[in-house]
């Protein structure tokens, strides 16, 4: 073991291997509350939808399929850079690590973009729910439900990905004076975890909102 | 100690890339199937490639499948009390109607 790799382990663990492991399985015991955190939304939004089947249908087509489809693309493209990222930090190549942080970061922004856009699109259009709300036929109510939910949902997940991107952030100031190597990655690897499970949430988001009864 | 023990276990870029690409096809997929008509297979479909991306995202990404077995322990924990807090409700709310209460 190198002097370096002793020097950035703390003192009650026998290893590095040990170390990372640990910092591993926090940051995963911290998912699974989000898992839960995210799930009472998930839990509201099978319950008003098994209630409200139609009114869910009629008002998931007032969503944008196009950009939907989009953000998820744009941001499995920020997952992959970001898994690049984290390998290029445990190889220590640093220039590479900076770039793909850099990338991740501005997919992360050109999604959080398309949705800025697109919540202006529904101010536009009367969705938002409220006294202003506007919907066309007898389930208005019900409409104005699914998306107190869209806004909801999306509106934390995007919360998350701010927070995301301050995190990133720091894990680019920190890649660029050198601070990671094949010995020590552990915080970009949990930033990396971290990440990953924010675009996980979409992938269950996207469906669930942009894809019910979009046939006949 | 040997270097692959202490650097931890580096995927071939392959495999990330790869992993990208079947998340862009099953997108396109569960995109599409949404415009057919499959009855209450939609759903299933939908939710089924939904389970199957964020598998790919747990496995390969997030180096579930190159950790010791004690991280998959905890991620299927996680997930059995998001089932519990999903199933057990919906007990409550699908079956709220089947006894003709007055008031409901």
């Amino acid at each position: 073991m190198s002097t370096d790799a002793r020097a950035l382990m703390a003192h009650h663990f026998d290893s590095p291997a040990q170390q990372r492991e640990a910092a591993s399985l926090g940051m995963w015991v911290f998912l699974v509350t989000e898992i839960m955190f995210f799930g009472g939304l998930f839990l509201a939004y099978v319950v008003y939808r098994l209630s409200f089947p139609h009114a869910f249908a009629a008002a998931s087509h007032e969503l944008d399929i196009v950009l939907g489809t989009t953000n998820t693309a744009v941001l499995i493209a920020s997952s992959l850079t970001m898994a690049l990222a984290v390998r290029s930090a445990q190889q220590g190549r640093r220039l590479p690590l900076v770039a793909y942080l850099v990338l991740t970061m501005a997919l992360g922004s050109v999604f959080l973009g398309i949705k800025t856009y697109e919540y202006h699109h529904k101010f536009v259009e009367g969705l938002i729910p409220g006294p202003g709300f506007s919907f066309p036929g007898p389930e208005a109510q019900h409409a104005q439900m699914f998306f107190c939910l869209y806004f909801a949902m999306t509106g934390l997940h995007a919360l998350h990905m701010i927070i995301g991107l301050g995190v990133l952030a720091v894990m680019l100031v920190m890649g660029a004076r050198g601070r990671f190597g094949p010995h020590y990655y552990n915080p970009i690897e949990c930033s990396g975890l971290y990440w990953h499970f924010v675009d996980i949430v979409w992938i269950f988001l996207f469906p669930l909102l942009y894809l019910v009864g979009r046939h006949g | 100690m040997k270097a692959h023990v202490v650097s931890g276990h580096v995927v071939p870029v392959g495999v990330y890339v790869a992993v990208f690409a079947a998340l862009l096809v099953l997108t396109a997929l569960t995109t599409t199937a949404a415009f057919h008509d499959l009855g209450p297979l939609n759903n299933v479909v939908a939710l089924g490639i939904a389970v199957l991306k964020a598998t790919l995202v747990v496995l390969f990404f997030m180096h579930v499948r190159y950790g010791t077995r004690l991280i998959p322990l905890v991620v299927a924990a996680g997930l059995f009390w998001l089932v519990i807090l999903i199933a057990l409700s919906l007990t409550d709310y699908l079956t709220r109607g089947w006894l003709g209460v007055p008031g409901r």
